[in-house]
């Protein structure tokens, strides 16, 4: 009995793990009814060999599928044990491990048996179960079927704080090539599905006619791509992100590196290395523009279709665009302040505050917490030196990069040498 | 220069910003009673810790700084260290020395001092709120044994209660030799006589103590953790810079990793 449990999890774990989603924020649902959990600020409970953070419980309640994706382990026509939980088993891995704060709650993926309302309705299934007789109050997510109906999909968004649905691959010609059963507008459907009932019931709250209007996934909607299965550029992948995060509002948008898991031809092979410094560089663009103020266009462009693999992209883009710097720390506005290279979004708004109280000088800006030696560069203060030459790129890269202990750094370049 | 001998109490920190505006001496060195050594020559002054006094230097902080920053306050001193309490000294003369507002000057020593030794703590309370790990006793308490790096069992306290509403549990700090214990009502400060049953230096309750599911969700966490696991993505020095081996001691999943 044990034994068989102990093995399905692991089969179950072990086959949601390529969903990268870890969130457990957004959410804001309070412990008000007596019972159990609450969920607001995301905590990370512990943390993988891999260095990825586990908050929730990620399981897939099967991993049967009658799809057969290139990309995914749980293809069909792959060779691996299968197992499907209970109802009643999930329900209890996940109060087990809440009660002993090892999670922040659940998140609930599977592969598709029979159909997608078959299977939906099993997820929805659960999450009531957890709601209503458990009365718990911790975080869900929750998968969206594709093709599930409405109704399903309404009822599982009364009780999910996230619901996700992956775009698996940057575009279309992309996911036809590794999966030819779907395509992107079957994830789009749902989405925008889910997004116009968010805004219905936030607009129903707004009149203010119904005493307590419900909360519907309170925390949003995410989606996933995979990187380096296929041959999109950082252009198409970023431009491509955008696109969602406007069109459906998405909370975020999570890029995998593709780890080999098939011998299939279309595929980088088994054994290669996941791309993840690409991957590292992908996300500190999607932050750049969620929290920087940059537009995806002038990160990524026809001229700059791939973001460099030595240097950040923000100090990319400062480099590229020298005419704006320097920025004078105690005159300029906050939105410029949060471009330079080297400053954050906290330290920025210190600037700000600080300045108020009279001209900050280097000494300061380094007590504040901006990383000055990169910084400088982009910067006058107080007391900066009068600077004789117009700072040259190429010479500010060196200097920086001769600084730097970047853990990528230590991989070879891929640089042509002459002799 | 004179030096302030204090007792290491909020209260006593307090008292002591009262004594420095009844004294007014040039500058104030603050030094807590139990690292203070006399020195030849040496001005100094004892301050006995005043709760009337206290708490109008308190009542006068709380006027004069935004909410949050009188959570900084409080969130710094907890940190128990020496220079924090010299930082918090100076910070709260310049408060009160100052126009309101002062405290968003980042330019300022003081501030950027408490700021940063506010962080630190406030970071271990995260840490708490990540790492603290339930096991289950066979009278149904959830019981965690925590070690903390800062004093921060009072500002975790209202977390777990909100949370974990519906079971009572203790948190107990094994350096500190206290903890917290909520009853289905409210939370209580217990001594070590309250859970001298057990082995407070050992991480894990004993099986004769345990519930006996308890073994079971453990080792159901092991497998979950060792399989959610992405090999080909190995990075243990990003693992140590998450989860400081000096957490491991009472993390169930990094049991026999030590």
């Amino acid at each position: 009995m044990w034994e068989r449990l102990r093995e399905k999890l692991t089969i179950l774990a072990d086959a949601a793990k390529y969903d990268v989603s870890c969130s457990s924020s957004g959410g804001n649902r309070k412990n008000d009814n007596k019972g159990i959990g609450d969920s607001s600020n995301g905590i990370c409970h512990t943390y993988t060999e891999d260095g990825r953070c586990v908050s929730l419980l990620k399981i897939l309640l099967t991993n049967h599928c009658i799809y057969d994706c290139a990309f995914c382990v749980s293809r069909k026509s792959n060779d691996v044990k299968r197992a499907a939980f209970t109802v009643d088993e999930v329900v209890e891995l996940t109060m087990n491990f809440y009660r002993r704060n090892y999670i922040e709650g659940l998140f609930l993926s599977s592969g598709i048996f029979k159909n997608a309302d078959f299977t939906m309705e099993r997820l929805v299934k659960i999450v009531k179960k957890l709601r209503i007789e458990q009365r718990f109050n911790g975080y869900i997510h929750l998968k969206t079927i594709p093709g599930a109906s409405p109704e399903l999909l309404t009822e599982a968004g009364l009780y999910a704080d996230r619901m996700s649905i992956n775009l698996e691959m940057p575009t279309e010609s992309g996911l036809k090539l590794l999966a030819p059963d779907k395509s992107h507008e079957d994830v789009k459907k749902p989405l925008g599905f889910i997004q116009d009932t968010i805004t219905q019931f936030k607009d129903e709250k707004k009149t203010g006619l119904i005493k307590r209007v419900p909360k519907f996934v309170p925390a949003g909607q995410s989606t996933q791509m995979v990187i380096g299965a296929t041959p999109e550029t950082d252009m198409e992948i970023m431009h491509s992100a955008a696109q969602y995060y406007k069109n459906y509002s998405l909370k975020r948008v999570y890029y995998s590196g593709y780890i080999p898991i098939s011998y299939d031809s279309r595929m980088p092979v088994i054994g290669s290395q996941p791309p993840l410094l690409r991957e590292n560089r992908l996300y500190q663009t999607d932050w750049l523009m969620r929290f920087y103020g940059f537009e995806v266009k002038e990160l990524l462009n026809e001229k700059n279709p791939h973001l460099d693999t030595d240097i950040d992209p923000k100090l990319s883009w400062a480099l590229r665009n020298m005419d704006q710097f320097p920025v004078d720390i105690n005159t300029a506005d906050y939105n410029m302040i949060l471009r330079v290279p080297g400053i954050g979004v906290t330290s920025a708004k210190k600037i700000v505050q600080a300045r108020r109280f009279g001209r900050l000088r280097s000494d300061q800006l380094k007590k504040i917490g901006i990383a000055y030696n990169r910084a400088r560069h982009f910067i006058r203060c107080a007391n900066s030196p009068y600077a004789i030459n117009e700072p040259e790129a190429n010479h500010i890269k060196s200097l920086i990069l001769a600084e730097s202990n970047s853990k990528y750094l230590k991989i070879p370049q891929t640089q042509l040498s002459l002799f | 220069m004179v030096t302030f001998i204090f007792d290491g109490t909020f209260e006593g920190l307090l008292t002591a910003v009262f004594d420095y505006y009844e004294l007014k001496p040039e500058r104030v060195q603050l030094i807590w009673d139990k690292l203070y050594q006399p020195k030849m020559l040496e001005e100094s002054h004892t301050v006995i810790s005043d709760e009337a006094k206290a708490n109008r230097v308190w009542q006068g902080l709380k006027k004069k700084l935004q909410p949050d920053w009188v959570n900084t306050y409080y969130c710094a001193y907890l940190s128990e260290q020496p220079q924090a309490f010299q930082a918090l000294f100076d910070f709260a003369l310049y408060i009160f020395d100052n126009k309101p507002g002062a405290e968003a000057n980042f330019g300022n020593e003081h501030v950027i001092a408490v700021t940063q030794t506010a962080k630190k703590v406030s970071r271990e309370r995260h840490r708490m709120k990540a790492f603290i790990r339930f096991q289950k006793t066979a009278d149904g308490i959830y019981y965690a044994p925590v070690e903390p790096d800062f004093n921060v069992l009072p500002l975790i306290a209202g977390f777990f209660k909100n949370r974990y509403a519906d079971q009572q549990w203790i948190i107990y700090d094994v350096r500190r030799k206290y903890g917290l214990f909520y009853d289905l009502q409210k939370v209580n400060e217990i001594t070590y006589e309250f859970v001298s049953a057990v082995d407070t230096s050992k991480p894990r309750l004993h099986e004769s103590l345990t519930d006996e599911k308890e073994e079971l969700a453990s080792m159901l966490w092991k497998d979950y953790f060792n399989s959610t696991n992405i090999p080909a993505r190995k990075n243990m020095k990003l693992h140590i810079q998450h989860v400081p081996k000096r957490y491991w001691k009472y993390l169930n999943e990094k049991e026999g990793k030590n």
